[in-house]
């Protein structure tokens, strides 16, 4: 299970443990998050593989009655410490979600909502960074004319990129994705997909996703997830082509799930 | 009886009944209006009562009720909603919120004479504010937090959980994603809670019968004593004062009303077309 | 900036006990105020006397209480059936056409100030009864006599102002009950009048109840229409046509010239109108969350 060692771990994550109420969700999760790597998160539904994902920026917080055990520990510092600053966690640590949830503001507002937030004010560094993002996420010769529009009249493809875009605003280090194009017809979803090699060489990427074709198109090591448990963490070429475990073989296979 | 016949004797009952409601709404509407229509004129709006209010207009009286109002909504707002962010965003369902609840709920059926007791006591005597437009707006101020509160939490609770994830997952905190993004989304029930609080405000007599007073003089602060347009309607229609002066303020009552009820009813209908 | 955050949520929560705070003040000084003389003349006198003669200190409110009964009375008698009807007709029978403006006009009907109830109970209703029904309900019994002023006249303008309250809740309640019911029933072979009669309305009873008990609560706490239209004189009715004094019309109409003693007492019915008011709330709310999740 040891994959090189040497690489700069971002997340380091050990025994685990989330309850939601009484029932555990989450059991004895060991798994290490490299840096500048794609990460996948693969699994049947309810194997707990979203709430894990979200366990990783505190997403979890806004559930009531969810009690967490063990460590997560991000660049060496654990996140669930008592004191721990929750919020700039969340500037380092972004998120995309599975139905691309852009405010009813227009495009240009939404992209600059998390600086304005963080305290930028100048309009001159605010217009750049729409232009950089949209940029990176391959939406800026779409909607450069009518970045004064409403989001919601971008088709789902593009809002779900506006999603990350938003979300790069922000220059996080790790970016969750939770089945980001599981809402998505094919030609959007490959376009994302197009997107993630290039976002890679400047941030960590960990997606959950049902697509196993997905994982191991894009990923470059996978997790697999049982009933709360990580049953296999592997490179992923290794785990598709070779897995140790037969439950996971079954799973890639197609033959449940 | 067989079917047929019970069948029509059925929905006669209901339909008629049902017309029966309309009628008498269309009969007091339309015979304030037609009756007192004619006495608003320019002079009626403009000028100060006089022997009493039997002749003259009544434009210290539609001061005075402004002033009242905006004393309550301007107090409750604020209240109200804070309150009702307090409900949806920050509350959990533990022991103490259903009791803060349960008490909203209970403000809301307390009679309005009630209410003019307890501001009688309360604002007028024991505070010392005597009767005045702050003691009849403060008074008021309690009454339509109910309202303001209900119609505000009603459209938090339509603004979806993705947008909070969304805004919380970029770092902001929690009361940024509140003013940012969650209260832009709820502007038309803010404003709707705040029309119908108004409409209360106005509407209201033993509340404000007991704490402001029923001067007819201009007031020139907030602790002189007024009258509202509801208030003066009764104090002419109980003691026979002018006829023709009560129809025209009961008209003027109604008028603010329709007004009223058209705005809510344009707002929720644009707020449906949006969702 | 989390101690900034931990601020507004202070203020908040702050603003949201204003309610529980309010409540709390309102029972302190009704009950402050009204209790010493209460206590001084006794419970069980203070409810039980027949006779409220203020200027010589007699507090008696038995006949406030029958009087504030009646009128309400007969405006859940009146108003009932009808508020019913038009939920029915609302949710079952009118087109959506229809539904809609006639949705409207009641909420219009919850909006109309007390007081412009009171004055047009005043100018039409009551002069009707002197002229009209008086007449019918002499051909029965020779020496009825009536001013106008009377029971009859409150029920009927209190029973049009609580018309939204049933109607606006009750229509939630039978439009709350599953559809599938009403295919289960038809499929049956009943017919919509049957669905609606045995199946409907009894699934929607319990919301159709607490809508009437809510109904009930505004209908004794009404002031100003009864003020002006029950004759506000307290004596033991004898007919519907009979004036009558109620509860609220009392403290309303003698607030203005009381002294302080019959000031304490009008506190005192105050309290006596706190308590129906707060039983008949925490009834509704009882029997709301016995019917569970449909409201």
């Amino acid at each position: 299970m040891e994959i090189r060692e040497n690489e700069e771990k971002k997340f380091d994550i050990k025994g685990l443990d989330l309850y939601y109420g009484k029932f555990q969700a989450l059991e004895k999760i060991d798994m290490d998050i490299y840096a500048n790597k794609i990460t996948a998160l693969i699994g049947p539904s309810g194997c707990g593989k979203s709430t894990f994902l979200r366990t990783l920026n505190r997403m979890n917080d806004l559930i009531p009655g969810v009690t967490i055990e063990g460590d997560i520990r991000f660049d060496d510092e654990n996140i669930y410490e008592k004191d721990y600053d929750v919020i700039n966690l969340r500037k380092k640590v972004g998120m995309v979600f599975q139905k691309a949830n852009p405010f009813p503001k227009t495009i240009y507002e939404n992209i600059v909502y998390g600086p304005r937030v963080h305290g930028e004010k100048n309009k001159e560094i605010l217009d750049h960074i729409v232009e950089r993002t949209l940029k990176e996420v391959a939406l800026w010769e779409e909607v450069k004319d009518r970045l004064n529009k409403s989001a919601l009249g971008l088709s789902g493809g593009q809002q779900q990129r506006l999603c990350i875009a938003r979300c790069l605003a922000v220059e996080p280090e790790v970016i969750l994705m939770d089945e980001p194009t599981s809402a998505l017809d094919p030609v959007a979803t490959s376009k994302i997909e197009g997107l993630l090699g290039e976002l890679a060489l400047k941030y960590t990427i960990v997606i959950v996703t049902h697509n196993m074709q997905q994982a191991g198109r894009v990923s470059d090591n996978t997790a697999f997830f049982l009933s709360g448990k990580v049953l296999e963490v592997d490179n992923t070429a290794q785990m598709f082509s070779n897995p140790r475990n037969s439950k996971t073989e079954d799973y890639i296979t197609g033959r449940f799930g | 009886m067989n079917k047929k016949s019970k069948n029509a004797i059925f929905y006669a009952i209901i339909v008629s009944l049902s017309a029966l409601a309309l009628i008498s709404l269309i009969l007091i509407v339309g015979f304030i209006l037609i009756k007192g229509l004619p006495g608003i004129t320019t002079e009626f709006l403009s000028q100060s009562p006089s022997k009493m209010g039997k002749e003259g207009g009544i434009l210290p009286i539609i001061i005075g009720t402004l002033y009242v109002t905006l004393v309550a909504l301007v107090i409750a707002t604020p209240i109200g909603v804070a309150a009702a962010i307090y409900f949806n965003e920050y509350s959990k369902d533990t022991r103490s919120v259903r009791m803060i609840r349960f008490f909203t709920e209970v403000l809301a059926g307390i009679p309005s004479i009630i209410f003019g007791l307890f501001g009688f006591a309360f604002f007028v005597v024991f505070m010392g504010l005597g009767w005045s437009v702050l003691s009849g707006g403060l008074t008021l101020t309690i009454m339509i937090l109910p309202t303001l509160i209900r119609a505000t939490e009603e459209s938090l609770k339509t603004v979806p959980m993705s947008y909070r994830e969304g805004s919380l997952s970029l770092g902001a905190t929690k009361w940024q994603t509140i003013v940012k993004v969650i209260l832009p989304c709820c502007k038309s029930g803010v404003l709707t809670g705040l029309i119908l609080g108004m409409g209360r405000a106005i509407g209201e007599t033993a509340a404000v019968m007991l704490t402001i007073g029923g001067s007819m003089r201009m007031a020139e602060s907030l602790l002189d004593p007024t009258r509202t347009m509801a208030l003066h309607l009764y104090m002419l229609a109980s003691e026979g004062i002018s006829e023709e002066k009560t129809y025209a303020t009961a008209a003027l009552l109604i008028i603010i009303v329709l007004i009223i009820n058209t705005i809510a009813n344009e707002i929720s209908r644009r707020m449906i077309k949006l969702s | 900036m989390k101690a900034y955050e931990k601020a507004i949520e202070k203020l908040i929560l702050i603003s949201a006990i204003v309610t529980t705070v309010s409540v709390a003040l309102i029972t302190v000084f009704i009950f402050k105020t009204g209790m010493p003389i209460l206590l001084q003349y006794g419970v069980l006198d203070f409810i039980t006397g027949t006779d409220w003669s203020p200027t010589s200190e007699i507090f008696g409110i038995m006949p406030l209480i029958i009087g504030t009964l009646a009128v309400t009375l007969g405006a859940l008698i009146i108003g009932v059936p009808t508020g019913i009807a038009c939920a029915v007709y609302l949710s079952e029978i009118a087109s959506k056409k229809t539904a809609g403006p006639f949705k409207a006009a009641i909420e219009l009907l919850a909006g109309i100030p007390s007081v412009v109830y009171g004055f047009f109970g005043l100018i039409v209703l009551v002069p009707a009864i002197r002229n009209y029904i008086l007449p019918i309900f002499q051909k029965f019994n020779p020496d009825l006599n009536t001013s106008g002023f009377s029971i009859l006249a409150g029920a009927v303008i209190l029973a049009i102002m609580i018309l939204p309250t049933i109607v606006s809740l009750s229509e939630n309640a039978i439009t709350a009950v599953p559809q599938e019911f009403r295919e289960a029933s038809l499929a049956l072979g009943a017919n919509k009048r049957e669905t609606i009669m045995k199946v409907i309305v009894p699934a929607a009873k319990s919301g159709i109840f607490s809508s009437v008990i809510l109904a009930m609560g505004r209908a004794i706490g009404e002031t100003m229409a009864v003020l002006l239209i029950t004759g506000n004189v307290a004596q033991m009715p004898g007919s519907i046509l009979d004036p009558v004094a109620t509860l609220t019309g009392t403290i309303a109409m003698e607030m203005s010239y009381a002294g302080p003693t019959h000031q304490q007492a009008l506190f005192a019915i105050g309290i006596v109108l706190f308590i129906i008011i707060m039983l008949l709330n925490i009834l509704a709310q009882a029997v709301m969350k016995k019917m569970g999740g449909v409201n």
